[in-house]
C-alpha cells in the first residue's frame, strides 16, 4: 500500500502473454504472491527476479552486475578495492 | 530471500563501515534523496554506525511529503464529490490538508478507495460504470510510469469514467534547486536507485559537473546504502566529480526505455509547487493536452483550489536538509504520527516519522 520508492525483488512464478498491450506474471515476494506487468522488461522467464514498484516491473535484476557487486563488497573486507 | 538478505548481511556491513572510517579524513554531508532510503538508515541505525565526520541530511524525496496540500484539498473535494470515488495508495490518506485528512472523510461517507496499483484504479471504473473514478497520482519518476500505463489503458479501452489527479513530482530539478539555494551544504548525493531504475543516470552527469558535486546511484538495503556512502565518501576524498552507480543490479546508465517511451508520449514537463518547499520549475509531470480528458482537474473545475500550511511546521527546512526533525518546536510534542501537523510525520519514509520512530533527538 505504499508509493515509496521502495520497488522490491520478486520471483517470476509464471507469465501470461494473452494481451500484448499488457504482458502480466505471478510474481512472488516472499510469502506474498501478486499479479505484476511486466510489459517493460525485456527476456524474462520464469524463475528471473524483477523489481517491481505499484504492479508493475521497473528492472529485470542483472545476476552478473548483482554477483559483481558482491565480490566487490567481499574484497572491501580485505581492503583491496581501489 | 534471495536479492534482499545479501544485502542485509551483518559482516559486510561491518567491512563497509571500516572501509569508510580509513578513508575520510574530514567532515562530509551527504544527502539522500529518497525518503525509502531515509527510513532504512534510520531502521538499520546506520547513523549510529557511521563515523562522525559524515552527516547525513534527509533530501526531499517522499511523495507523500511533498505533493501539496492544494492537491490535498482537490482530494478531498473529489471524495465528497457525488457518484464519485477517489482511489488512491493508502498512504496518502493521512496526510493532513488544511482542515482533515482523506481518511477522517472517508469516515464521514466520503468515497476513498485504497489500491495497490493504478491499474486497480482503472479496473474499479470498470467495475463502476455508473461512477467517476479518480486516481490520486502522486509520487516521483519510479511511480509515474505505472500511472502513464493506466492511462493508456484507459484510453486503449475507451473507459470514460476514469480520470487522474496529477501530482508527480522529478527529482532532478529538485537537486538543482538544492545545489543552488544559498544556504546549501550538501558535498553529495545519494541518488535513488529505483528513480534511476526507470529514467537512468544520465541526466544527472550534467548537474554533478556543474555543482561539482558527486553522486552516487544507490540501492535500497543496509548494504547497499553503505556501498554508496562509502563510493560517495571515496570520491569526495579524492576530488572526483561525477556520476557513478552502486546498485548496478536493477539501475542501467539509459533506464528502463519502454517505461520513459510512455511516460514521454502521456506527460509533459512543467513546474510543479512542492509542498514545504515551494515551487520548482520544471518539476512535474502534466497530462499532455491530447489525453486532457483524464484530467480530473479540468473535469471537475479544481483549477484555484488553494490552502495554506500549520505556520508552525517547518517541513520545508527539513526537507531540504537545513533542519533536523528535532529542531522543530513541534515535532514529538504537537506533531506525531497519530496526529500529524505536517506531511514528513505522516509517512514511514517522511523524516519526522522516521526520526520520531527511532527515537532520534539529538544528533548522533
Ligand atoms: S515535526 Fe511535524 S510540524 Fe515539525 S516539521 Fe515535522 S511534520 Fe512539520
Amino acid at each position: 500500500m505504499q508509493i515509496m520508492c521502495l520497488a522490491v525483488p520478486g520471483k517470476i512464478i509464471s507469465i501470461d502473454n494473452s494481451d500484448p498491450e499488457l504482458k502480466m506474471a505471478k510474481v512472488k515476494f516472499g510469502e506474498i504472491t501478486k499479479d505484476i506487468c511486466i510489459q517493460w522488461v525485456k527476456d524474462v522467464t520464469e524463475g528471473d527476479y524483477i523489481i517491481a514498484h505499484i504492479g508493475t516491473a521497473l528492472s529485470k535484476l542483472d545476476e552478473a552486475d548483482a554477483k559483481a557487486t558482491l565480490d566487490a563488497l567481499n574484497e572491501i573486507g580485505g581492503f583491496e578495492a581501489y | 530471500m534471495k536479492h534482499i538478505d545479501e544485502y542485509r548481511d551483518k559482516t559486510l556491513v561491518d567491512n563497509l563501515i571500516r572501509k569508510i572510517e580509513s578513508e575520510v579524513s574530514r567532515p562530509w554531508t551527504i544527502m539522500e534523496i529518497c525518503g525509502g532510503q531515509t527510513h532504512a538508515i534510520m531502521k538499520y541505525n546506520l547513523l549510529d554506525l557511521l563515523p562522525r565526520e559524515i552527516t547525513m541530511v534527509h533530501g526531499p524525496g517522499c511523495p507523500v511529503c511533498v505533493t501539496p496540500i492544494e492537491l490535498i484539498e482537490k482530494a478531498l473535494i473529489l471524495s465528497r464529490r457525488e457518484n464519485t470515488i477517489l482511489a488512491s495508495f493508502g498512504d496518502m490518506l493521512r496526510v493532513p490538508g488544511s482542515t482533515t485528512d482523506l481518511l477522517s472523510t472517508k469516515a464521514l461517507g466520503g468515497n476513498v478507495q485504497m489500491v495497490y496499483s493504478p491499474l486497480d484504479a482503472v479496473q474499479l471504473a470498470i467495475d463502476h460504470p455508473h461512477m467517476q473514478v479518480v486516481f490520486f497520482a502522486v509520487g516521483f519518476e519510479t511511480t509515474a510510469p505505472a500511472v502513464a500505463l493506466a492511462v493508456s489503458q484507459a484510453n486503449i479501452r475507451k473507459i470514460d469514467n476514469f480520470s487522474i489527479l496529477v501530482a508527480h513530482v522529478l527529482v532532478p530539478p529538485a537537486i538543482q534547486a538544492l545545489l543552488s539555494a544559498p544556504q546549501n551544504r550538501i558535498d553529495g548525493f545519494l541518488a535513488a536507485g529505483h528513480v534511476c531504475t526507470v529514467m537512468g543516470y544520465e541526466q544527472y552527469i550534467p548537474i554533478a559537473e556543474k555543482y561539482k558535486t558527486p553522486m552516487v546511484v544507490t540501492g535500497f538495503e543496509p548494504v547497499d546504502i553503505l556501498f554508496g556512502i562509502q563510493k560517495t565518501v571515496h570520491m569526495l576524498e579524492s576530488g572526483v566529480v561525477g556520476v557513478e552507480n552502486a546498485y548496478p543490479r536493477s539501475v542501467k546508465k539509459e533506464g528502463n526505455l519502454p517505461a520513459q517511451a510512455l511516460l514521454k508520449e502521456i506527460f509533459e514537463i512543467g513546474d510543479r509547487n512542492w509542498r514545504g518547499i515551494g515551487p520548482i520549475p520544471g518539476s512535474g509531470y502534466h497530462l499532455r493536452e491530447k489525453y486532457r480528458r483524464f484530467n480530473a482537474d479540468l473535469l471537475f473545475d479544481l483549477q484555484g483550489i488553494e490552502a495554506e500550511e500549520p505556520a508552525i511546521c517547518i517541513a520545508g527546512e527539513i526537507l531540504t536538509g537545513n533542519k533536523k526533525p528535532f529542531e522543530c518546536s513541534a515535532f514529538g510534542t504537537l506533531c506525531k504520527p497519530e496526529k500529524p501537523l505536517g506531511a514528513p510525520m505522516v509517512s514511514s519514509e517522511g523524516a519526522c516519522a522516521a526520526y520520531f520512530k527511532y527515537s532520534i533527538t539529538e544528533k548522533n
